[in-house]
Order: structure tokens, then C-alpha cells, then sequence
């Protein structure tokens, strides 16, 4: 009885933490990239305005934004492979290593830039049409410039186990990822792999020039 | 004795560029085949630009009330729209046409001659067809990559539809007084190139190396503007 009454309550336990976990990756896989885009930018839309330290152009909280907000819905190694290009299959995997790292740190030092620039926005979300089924994605978003043609932000998504993950930004028909691809071969021609890691760690070791003063 | 000593030099100057144009070029680009010209062009460019014209158009952002800035923003971006209805029915959209050709007359009637852009306000979208596009339409390739000093990247077919824009703008037949002319190109041009100052800083934050991050940028944004902005043609592998 006593022992049966045990197992019963552990057995309860372990359905409800089923049901819990069950139910967490429910909702996780539910946040379709559409949803998923328009809470990450409006997250990050909203630290930009309100943050004393980001709008000082604190580079550090700048950074921490990104790496904690952005970044874990980003598949780094994707867009390596992507701006990389043919060598990608060449390179070991310590090279693929430092080649992921080092774009990341570039992408991110470019848009903690961008961040401090573009924080009073207007962003459209595009509805997105998708099967139950897909793999892939492309979210369109669209930014209003007074007096000017909106510009078009465009993310190609893809679906990673359960969650969504941007490998590339598009902006008004500019892809950040494939255009360093004439770059990155060109590194990769005159120095080899290594020699386009040399170049991207020192670019990255080089102090980031000042954003522009806006009026 | 002393212009032929100038000359001299200033080819000297060229020989070296070319030079160095060479030295740096990578891997042959199809899209550039004129790559160590245009490098050498490049050079150029970061010369005059960066010692002259930019100085003057950030001092121009800097001195320039806003409204006023944005009054003159406004009054060529009303001449860029009267170019987008030609280049709308050039290409035959005509609902294009119609809505850009909407946004010259509210502009023009009533903000004050383009100064002050209701029709953005009313939610009329601007427009951006040019003639460089209007060839793209019409099946003519981008040709060679060029980048042209003082006005940045072009190619063969953008450049030659910007020749053809200088003869089809209304500031060319309304503003018959030469001098006048002149000064509203001035300032067209300084208007443009403070708009570009914020994007300048994020390639340079961006690019390994300037030349070619702009170079792709500039073919991709071009190729999608003949598109209108449709997705492009799946390359992942090329």
C-alpha cells in the first residue's frame, strides 16, 4: 500500500514533468519564425530605446545585448559556411572553428554600430505563410524612412531541432552574408584559409571607428 | 615649363596607382574585368573625396538647420520622382506610374514645389526607378563594373542611364539659366552625399577590404532593384 501509494506519486511526477517539458517545447516550436522575428527585434527595439547605457554607446552592454538577445537565434556556422563559400569544405575543423568565431565577432562589432543608429524605427511585419511541414523560411520585415523608399529587411530562417534560426539578413536586396563572399576568397587565395582567419582576427583586434553623430 | 612638370608628376602619380590597382587584385571577377582601372579609380576617389567633397558635405550636415536639410531633400526628391513616372512607363507599370505620378502633383501643388513631401505623409510610397533599371528591364546586362571618382559605384549600363537622367531631368528644360542650373546641381549633388555618410561608416566598420564589399553590394542592390525587390534566383553554391 505505502509502497504503491510511492510509485504512484512518482509516477504522477515524472507525467507531470513530461507534460511540462512536453508542453515548453509545444510553445517553443509554436513561436514560427514570423512571431519569433517580431519578438527578437521588438525586445531589442525596446532595450535600445529605454537602456541609459545602450543609448550612451556603452560598447560592453551594447555587446551583452547582443550576444544574449540576437545572437542565440543566429546559426553562426551556417553563415559562415555560406560567406565562405567552396573553401568551407576545404578548411579542418579547427579552421571552421575560428572561422565561426571570428565572423561572429565582426558581424556583431558591425551591428552594435548599427544598434545606436537605427533605434527609432518603424517596423512592418510581413505575415508569413508556411506549411506545418517547412524547413525554410524567409520573414519579411520592412522599415520606414521618412521621405524615402522603405527599405526591405528580409531573414532567411531555417529550423534547427525545434527552434527557428536566421543564416542570413538581407537588406534592400543586399545579403550580409554572401557578400563577403568576393572578400573571403580573395583572403583565401593569396593566404589560404589561415590567411583569411588572419585577416578577419585582425580586423576584429582593430578599434572600431566611432559612430557617426546624429542630429 | 611648369604645367609640363605638373603633368609629369601627375602622370607619375597615375603609373603608380595603376600599379598598385594591380598589385592587390585578386582572383579575376567577371563582373569587373576592369578591376585594376577601377581600383586605380578607387584610389581616386578616396582622395578626393576624403580631402575635399566629404569635409564639405559634413560641414553642410553639420551648419544646415534640419528642416531646411530636409526641405532640400524633399525638393530633388520630387525631381527623382518625376524621373521614376518617365522610367515607370518606359518600363509599362502603369500602376506605378500612376502612383508616383500622384506623388509629383501632391508635391508639387502642395508642398511647395517638392519641399515638403505630403504624399510620404498621406502614406503615397515613394518610388525608385531610374534609367539604369529601365535597361535592366529591357534585358540589357549590367556590363563591366565601374566605379567612377567623385559619384562612387556605377557599370556600363547605370553610368550610361545616368548620362541619359542629366538630359531627362526637369532641372535640365525648367531651369534654363545656366549658372542657376549649376548651383541646384551643386547642391543636388552635396544632398545625395550626405545621405550616403551613414552607410559609410558601416561598411567601413563591415568590409575587410572597402573596394570589393562595395563592389558586391552595389551589383546585388542593383540586381534587385531590376527585380522590384523579388526574391532572387536561388545561388547558394556559386
Amino acid at each position: 500500500m505505502h509502497r504503491n501509494d510511492r510509485r504512484s506519486t512518482a509516477r504522477w511526477l515524472a507525467a507531470a514533468a513530461f507534460a511540462l517539458v512536453l508542453g515548453a517545447t509545444a510553445a517553443h516550436a509554436q513561436d514560427a519564425p514570423d512571431a519569433l522575428v517580431k519578438r527578437v527585434s521588438e525586445d531589442v527595439l525596446q532595450i535600445a530605446k529605454t537602456d541609459p547605457r545602450v543609448q550612451q554607446g556603452d560598447r560592453a552592454r551594447i555587446k551583452e545585448v547582443i550576444d544574449t538577445k540576437l545572437a542565440p537565434h543566429f546559426d553562426f556556422e551556417r553563415m559562415t559556411a555560406l560567406a565562405v563559400g567552396r573553401s568551407w569544405r576545404t578548411a579542418t575543423p579547427e579552421q571552421q572553428q575560428q572561422l565561426i568565431e571570428q565572423f561572429k565577432t565582426l558581424l556583431s562589432r558591425t551591428y552594435s554600430n548599427a544598434f545606436v543608429q537605427y533605434r527609432d524605427q518603424q517596423i512592418t511585419y510581413k505575415p508569413l505563410r508556411l506549411e506545418p511541414s517547412a524547413a525554410e523560411a524567409t520573414v519579411r520585415t520592412e522599415i520606414a524612412r521618412p521621405g524615402g523608399t522603405p527599405v526591405q529587411i528580409d531573414y532567411s530562417m531555417a529550423k534547427k531541432g525545434n527552434d527557428w534560426k536566421a543564416y542570413d539578413v538581407i537588406v534592400g536586396g543586399v545579403s550580409l552574408v554572401t557578400n563577403y563572399r568576393d572578400e573571403f576568397n580573395q583572403q583565401v587565395q593569396s593566404g589560404g584559409v589561415d590567411g583569411l582567419i588572419k585577416s578577419l582576427a585582425a580586423k576584429n583586434a582593430a578599434p572600431t571607428p566611432p559612430p557617426p553623430v546624429l542630429k | 615649363m611648369m604645367p609640363i612638370r605638373l603633368l609629369n608628376r601627375l602622370c607619375a602619380a597615375c603609373a603608380v596607382l595603376l600599379v598598385a590597382g594591380c598589385a592587390t587584385v585578386g582572383p579575376p571577377s567577371k563582373d569587373d574585368p576592369l578591376e585594376p582601372w577601377n581600383r586605380a579609380m578607387y584610389e581616386v576617389h578616396q582622395v578626393v573625396d576624403g580631402k575635399i567633397v566629404k569635409p564639405a558635405v559634413q560641414a553642410y550636415v553639420d551648419v544646415t538647420p534640419r528642416p531646411i536639410q530636409s526641405g532640400i531633400r524633399n525638393f530633388f526628391g520630387n525631381l527623382d520622382d518625376v524621373v521614376s513616372v518617365m522610367n515607370d512607363f518606359l518600363q509599362w507599370k502603369l500602376d506605378k506610374a500612376g502612383n508616383d505620378m500622384g506623388r509629383v502633383m501632391i508635391n508639387s501643388f502642395f508642398g511647395l514645389g517638392g519641399i515638403i513631401d505630403i504624399a510620404s505623409d498621406a502614406g503615397i510610397e515613394k518610388g525608385n526607378e531610374d534609367f539604369g533599371q529601365t535597361f535592366g528591364v529591357w534585358g540589357v546586362p549590367q556590363g563591366p563594373y565601374l566605379f567612377i571618382p567623385v559619384l562612387g559605384p556605377s557599370s556600363v549600363r547605370d553610368g550610361t542611364g545616368l548620362i541619359v537622367r542629366a538630359y531627362a531631368s526637369p532641372l535640365s528644360y525648367i531651369v534654363t539659366d545656366v549658372p542657376v542650373r549649376n548651383i541646384l546641381y551643386g547642391v543636388g549633388f552635396v544632398d545625395a552625399r550626405a545621405q550616403a555618410l551613414q552607410s559609410e561608416s558601416f561598411v567601413d566598420q563591415a568590409a575587410l577590404d572597402r573596394y570589393t564589399f562595395i563592389r558586391r553590394a552595389y551589383l546585388q542592390r542593383r540586381a534587385y532593384l531590376v527585380r522590384d525587390g523579388k526574391p532572387a534566383p536561388a545561388n547558394e553554391d556559386d
